[in-house]
């Protein structure tokens, strides 16, 4: 049987690559692939630049910097640094909830730019910066520090932003962080989130600001966005098993905690992707050790949360199996109710760089089974975390193309498609329900166990709808 | 607007592409021609031989005192100087920082949305070193320059210079209506200099439209911020400038589409004409013993 899916899927992908001129399906064959059993990654290239003329849904640097990484640090003012399309178009970032009052202290839900005009294009924009920094200082005294995130043409024009943000940084006495993301550097957006890493390296973890008294459990949360409260979903769980939570990077996260975070005992990194540098750089430099930790279904949850224990003593072992004990009872009932709706269901999954391998627990948790797996910006590390997660024949995408995914989609029927808002009407004209994965929808949190009872109850709204039955797909007519 | 005609000086810097231009526009002015020059040079010294000043008040200098371009009006930015010749400097910034590029676009873009070429027979742009980036191609685009004159020597550098704008316009020749008008040898008296010039000029395909000797009444006008045409109407030399000119003038739609040459074929040229040497391969990248 599994063996029928995997040549079956094998001529889709030559199907969908007989559209293609010769050059373009050779180099899109080796983003293309079905898993098979055994192997030791999905066997896709990725990481490399998009073809011209292929929808491509990938966003750059600057989104990576600003949008993911540096963005959602709440008491901090960040700039988007240059013209203003830039900024307009990623304000707000992404649904990072951050606790806080507006304008007070917390500027997540502000956009602030330098706006620039014609004229510190030609003459340069340094001046301008130095005032604009100036007045933030002078408008946000509460800020604890400002990053500027810096637009295409300020790197074209050579700019010296670090310069100017160490003379305002010895003035004012504030932590502030050039961050040179300019968005034609890199393939995606995955380029943005290393430099952002480097730039919280550089300056603000090795400057050693923190002098709080450590305890023997501190941890900290890394790479959580905290997308509808996904980060304070999850620091619950920790701290019920007694773990002390110093930081969340960096959905609603604060200066003052990343400083904190040289001195945790042991990092917990949720996105791989977009924060492993920075983990990385702890263990070298610190000697903190960090584990990789998921937390999209109560199967992955409890496995997540023995493996965090196992780093620790007894009482935070204990305390996991009575966290996992506390919590039963409501998964349970959450799969009492929902797996019977959705059991057998199937779920293509196209998402950023970690998702559509974390969540897969999740659904299978309920029932379903993932059967396309693709990302937007994934590397091939990323990929070989996929490989222990997935099943025969699951079709892999990388940096997929509007053509390729309807075309699966369509021959393939998938129950439910999960990617970004750029999908989600093609996929529900297509008359396939959908569900935005990054940023739930206007839903969340799915972490954590509160967050999976609404992950079962959102995924069960969108496949189990009435209004599915009254539409008509073209190929049923 | 049709018999408008737009040309352009370039040049490897130094050369005398100033001295050069501001002269024979005067001598175009002689003859009854109205002129607009714009200089497109962050120095803003192209017009300085025409206005008798040191440096005219760039568009952009003061489109950043006003604001943005769109704060200027046009008479703010133009000089009137020998001849009633019309004279606009691009500007730029300090070296250094931001985009001089991008400067001279916007300048252009400015003094043609604004009416700064109406009513001239002649718009001349000048045009600083090298094409180093777009915004110094801006004048040989399309619907800017119809012929660009490239200001050149017997040395070596300048005609590498020369090979490499020929490049540029090149690029540009095939989309728009730009071509080379010609090459004009400003005499440094380096051996068999004429001829050298000739055979580079037909190497790219285009005339070497004047030959103008070394003099030193040039530098005599210069000190006096003056043209040779109004410091020493009578001499020689402004009759040298007079000739190209009028050569100029009658060069209206004769200019070529240009053949730049490799670096190998511009070496063997100079070669052939005792420029350079032949280079003795062995001793390339070795330190003295």
């Amino acid at each position: 049987m599994s063996s029928d899916i995997v040549a079956q899927n094998k001529a889709l992908i030559e199907e969908v690559l007989a559209v293609y001129p010769e050059k373009a399906a050779k180099k899109r064959a080796k983003h293309l692939n079905v898993y098979e059993e055994g192997k030791p990654d999905c066997g896709v290239k990725s990481n490399i630049k998009s073809l011209p003329g292929v929808m491509t849904i990938r966003g750059c640097a600057y989104a990576g910097a600003k949008g993911v990484v540096w963005g959602p640090i709440k008491d901090m003012v960040h700039v988007s640094h240059g013209p203003v399309g830039c900024g307009q178009y990623s304000w707000g970032t992404r649904r990072n909830y951050a606790g806080g009052k507006n304008g007070v202290d917390s500027w997540v839900g502000m956009q602030i730019t330098s706006d620039f005009q014609e004229k510190d294009i030609v003459f340069g924009g340094d001046k301008k910066l130095d005032k604009m920094l100036d007045e933030i200082n002078t408008l946000f005294p509460l800020s604890r520090g400002i990053s500027i995130m810096s637009e295409c043409p300020i790197g074209l024009i050579g700019d010296d932003i670090e310069a100017v943000a160490k003379k305002k940084g010895k003035e004012c006495g504030k932590t502030i962080v050039p961050v040179r993301c300019e968005g034609f550097r890199g393939v995606s957006q995955s380029l943005g989130h290393h430099i952002a890493n480097d730039m919280v390296r550089d300056w603000v973890l090795d400057k050693g600001k923190a002098t709080h008294e450590t305890g023997p459990y501190d941890v900290a949360i890394i790479g959580d966005y905290n997308i509808g409260g996904d980060a304070w979903s999850s620091r619950i769980l920790l701290e019920e098993m007694g773990l002390r939570v110093v930081a969340q990077w960096s959905g609603d996260g604060t200066l003052a905690e990343m400083e904190k975070t040289p001195k945790v005992k042991l990092n917990l990194l949720h996105c791989y992707r977009s924060m492993n540098y920075i983990s990385r750089h702890m263990e070298e430099k610190y000697g903190i050790p960090w584990v990789e930790y998921n937390f999209f279904g109560p199967s992955k949850i409890a496995a997540s949360l023995r493996e965090i224990a196992s780093h620790f003593d007894d009482t935070i072992k204990e305390g996991a199996e009575r966290v996992i004990a506390k919590y039963q009872p409501m998964v349970d009932a959450v799969i009492a109710k929902f797996k019977p709706r959705l059991d057998k269901k199937t779920v293509m999954l196209y998402v950023g760089g970690l998702r559509p391998r974390h969540t897969i627990g999740a659904y299978e948790d309920l029932g379903m089974e993932v059967v396309g797996v693709g990302y937007e910006f994934a590397h091939n590390d990323d990929y070989q975390r996929t490989a222990k997660d997935i099943k025969e024949g699951t079709l892999i995408y990388d940096d997929v193309s509007g053509f390729e995914l309807e075309k699966f989609a369509e021959k393939i029927q998938p129950d439910l498609v999960g990617s970004g808002i750029k999908e989600k009407y093609i996929f529900q004209k297509m008359g396939i329900p959908f569900r935005q994965m990054h940023s739930w929808d206007y839903s969340g949190p799915y972490h954590g166990y509160d967050g999976f009872a609404i992950f079962a109850r959102d995924m069960d709204m969108a496949i189990n709808s009435p209004v599915w039955k009254m539409t008509k797909a073209p190929w049923n007519k | 607007m049709s018999s408008l005609r737009q040309i352009a000086f370039y040049g490897k810097g130094g050369i005398g592409k100033s001295t050069t231009s501001q002269n024979t526009l005067a001598a175009l002015a002689e003859m009854g021609q109205k002129i607009l020059i714009v200089g497109c040079d962050p120095k803003a010294d192209s017009t300085r031989l025409i206005l008798h000043a040191k440096a005219q008040d760039t568009v952009l200098s003061l489109a950043a005192e006003a604001g943005s371009v769109e704060d200027l009006e046009i008479e703010d930015v133009l000089k009137y100087g020998y001849r009633d010749i019309r004279c606009t400097e691009s500007g730029g910034p300090e070296p250094g920082v931001g985009c001089a590029g991008r400067g001279v676009i916007t300048a252009i873009n400015f003094l043609e949305e604004n009416g700064a070429y109406d009513g001239m027979d002649y718009v001349s742009y000048d045009v600083l070193g090298d094409v180093v980036c777009g915004g110094f191609a801006m004048p040989i685009r399309e619907n800017k320059a119809q012929e660009i004159y490239i200001v050149m020597s017997g040395e070596m550098m300048a005609m590498y210079a020369a090979n490499n704008i020929s490049k540029g316009i090149l690029k540009y020749a095939n989309a728009g209506g730009v071509r080379l008008g010609g090459l004009v040898c400003n005499e440094r008296q380096t051996d068999k200099e004429l001829e050298l010039a000739e055979a580079l000029a037909k190497k790219l395909n285009t005339q070497l439209i004047h030959f103008v000797p070394r003099d030193n009444v040039v530098q005599h006008a210069e000190l006096r911020r003056m043209t040779v045409l109004e410091y020493a109407p009578d001499s020689k030399q402004a009759e040298e400038y007079r000739q190209l000119a009028r050569k100029i003038h009658a060069n209206a739609g004769k200019g070529t589409i240009p053949t730049p040459i490799t670096m190998d074929e511009l070496e063997e040229l100079l070669l052939e004409f005792g420029v350079m040497e032949q280079v003795d391969e062995s001793i390339i990248g070795k330190a003295a013993a």
